[in-house]
């Protein structure tokens, strides 16, 4: 088993115990979706793009309140050591749920009946937390597709490695360390959209652990924020 | 007037908090003002909205749009309106009351792949927008280049009072047609007219968030500035 914590609470990828890996986010790389972001998010490379409003099809899907969102996460069989079969896995299926389900209290489409968004996220590389990398891709890419949202979802994992709380669990410590716990977030109405947890805390951990992921999920959001203002308001003036 | 307040924001971002009326792109969370969309944020006599700056085309009743025919049944086309939505033209709005389905044939008038300048005679979230073309200046377009811009952008193509729009036209002596949904039909004589014209609506839709806009395309059309006055709260 590899070492996950040194003596001086230094990590196994060198990071401190409340540090994020270093994220990048570009807005708009895709020119045929009607909005699309790409993160990397440590070794995690995530592209996510957002088609609609449009019409749905199948049509027996469609709502005639409001309009429904359907999520796709998908790994490339070149995002793993071993290549992974293209179909859709238990595992994917699973996390395509639980992303459609975080984005939902976000986006507003009461206005757009009879209609479907799309979103369609495809994992390139992955290194652990994707389903949080890919949460903050995806709502980047509907808030550039111009898709009504109450607040940007931001998206973080927390954990416990070598008996300490830390933020960000990478691959290493999501394979052998003793908790996971995945949390999105919207920072400006304060309400948490995602949360699971695969691991044992006591009462205190669990706190503890809660309010390490939120304020990791705020730290994202400044991310999230800034590749936004920079898409569309860069060649300013003023 | 009221000094109106303009802020850069993002969903989420709270433009203001206390008794204002929520318009459009914003939403009320207590006494909080919530964007829910990329854009400018503007308070203006105790509004507040947010001229978002992507996202599609809601059809208005009442707004001008250009439309491409993708089929027809027997009694209505129906229109690619470039929104989420297909528009829908009745027969009796173009062959009139006495229409019969065994008598005309709608092909004859509207062919897949026509250009229809349209005004949307009804929507509602119940059904498909209703469009007609019985207005002056509504109906098939037999010429000119059609450009695709932003929807959330047209307002600033026109300008205040049209400022925008008559510049351009007067600068290439083109004929702009502008649809709500962000189709735009270019025609004019002259050539380089109507490649300046097209230029000048390209750099509206690039630049649509930047001040003093209708001062730069003056200056990209080599128009002498300074001789418009419609410019006052840009």
């Amino acid at each position: 088993m590899t070492q996950l914590m040194n003596e001086n609470g230094i990590r196994c990828d060198g990071r401190r115990v409340d540090q994020l890996r270093n994220i990048s986010i570009k807005v708009g790389v895709l020119k045929n979706a009607d909005g699309s972001a790409y993160i990397e998010f440590g070794k995690n490379k995530i592209l996510a793009g957002v088609f609609g409003p449009r019409d749905v099809h199948p049509k027996h899907m469609a709502n005639q309140d409001s309009g429904i969102l359907r999520c796709r996460y998908h790994m490339s069989p070149f995002s793993v050591t071993e290549r992974k079969n293209p179909a859709p896995s238990r595992r994917e299926i699973e996390i395509s749920k639980v992303i459609k389900e975080a984005l939902l209290p976000a986006v507003i489409l009461k206005d757009f009946p009879r209609t479907v968004v799309d979103v369609f996220i495809e994992v390139l590389q992955a290194d652990g937390g994707t389903r949080c990398a890919a949460l903050d891709a995806a709502s980047i890419a509907l808030a550039d597709a111009g898709i009504p949202m109450r607040d940007l979802v931001s998206a973080c994992a927390a954990g416990k490695v070598a008996d300490q709380i830390v933020l960000d669990i990478n691959n290493e410590e999501d394979q052998e360390g003793q908790a996971d716990m995945p949390i999105a977030y919207m920072p400006n109405l304060g309400k948490i959209t995602l949360m699971q947890l695969d691991g044992i805390l006591s009462p205190s951990e669990y706190q503890k652990c809660v309010q390490t992921g939120i304020n990791g999920c705020k730290l994202v959001y400044e991310m999230q924020r800034k590749a936004l203002m920079d898409k569309y308001f860069t060649n300013e003036t003023q | 007037m009221m000094e109106t307040k303009r802020r850069y924001v993002i969903p989420g971002d709270v433009i203001t908090s206390g008794p204002f009326r929520p318009e459009q792109n914003v939403y009320q969370e207590g006494d909080r003002i919530i964007s829910t969309s990329v854009g400018i944020s503007e308070i203006f006599d105790n509004a507040v909205r947010v001229i978002p700056l992507t996202g599609i085309y809601m059809p208005k009743t009442n707004d001008l749009i250009i439309g491409k025919v993708i089929g027809h049944s027997s009694l209505s086309w129906e229109f690619d309106i470039n929104s989420c939505f297909v528009g829908f033209l009745p027969a009796q709005d173009v062959f009139g009351r006495d229409y019969s389905p065994t008598k005309d044939e709608l092909k004859e008038r509207l062919d897949k792949g026509d250009l229809v300048a349209a005004r949307v005679a009804n929507f509602d979230r119940s059904r498909d927008p209703l469009l007609t073309v019985q207005d002056r200046d509504l109906g098939k377009i037999e010429s000119g280049e059609l450009i695709e811009i932003s929807p959330s952008k047209v307002p600033r193509l026109i300008g205040k009072r049209g400022s925008m729009i008559q510049t351009i036209e007067m600068a290439t002596k083109a004929m702009i047609t502008i649809g709500q949904n962000g189709w735009i039909v270019v025609s004019s004589e002259d050539p380089d007219g109507l490649l300046k014209a097209i230029e000048a609506i390209r750099m509206v839709d690039a630049q649509a968030h930047m001040p003093n806009l209708t001062e730069r395309v003056k200056s990209m059309l080599g128009v002498e500035l300074g001789d418009n006055n419609d410019t006052i709260n840009e």
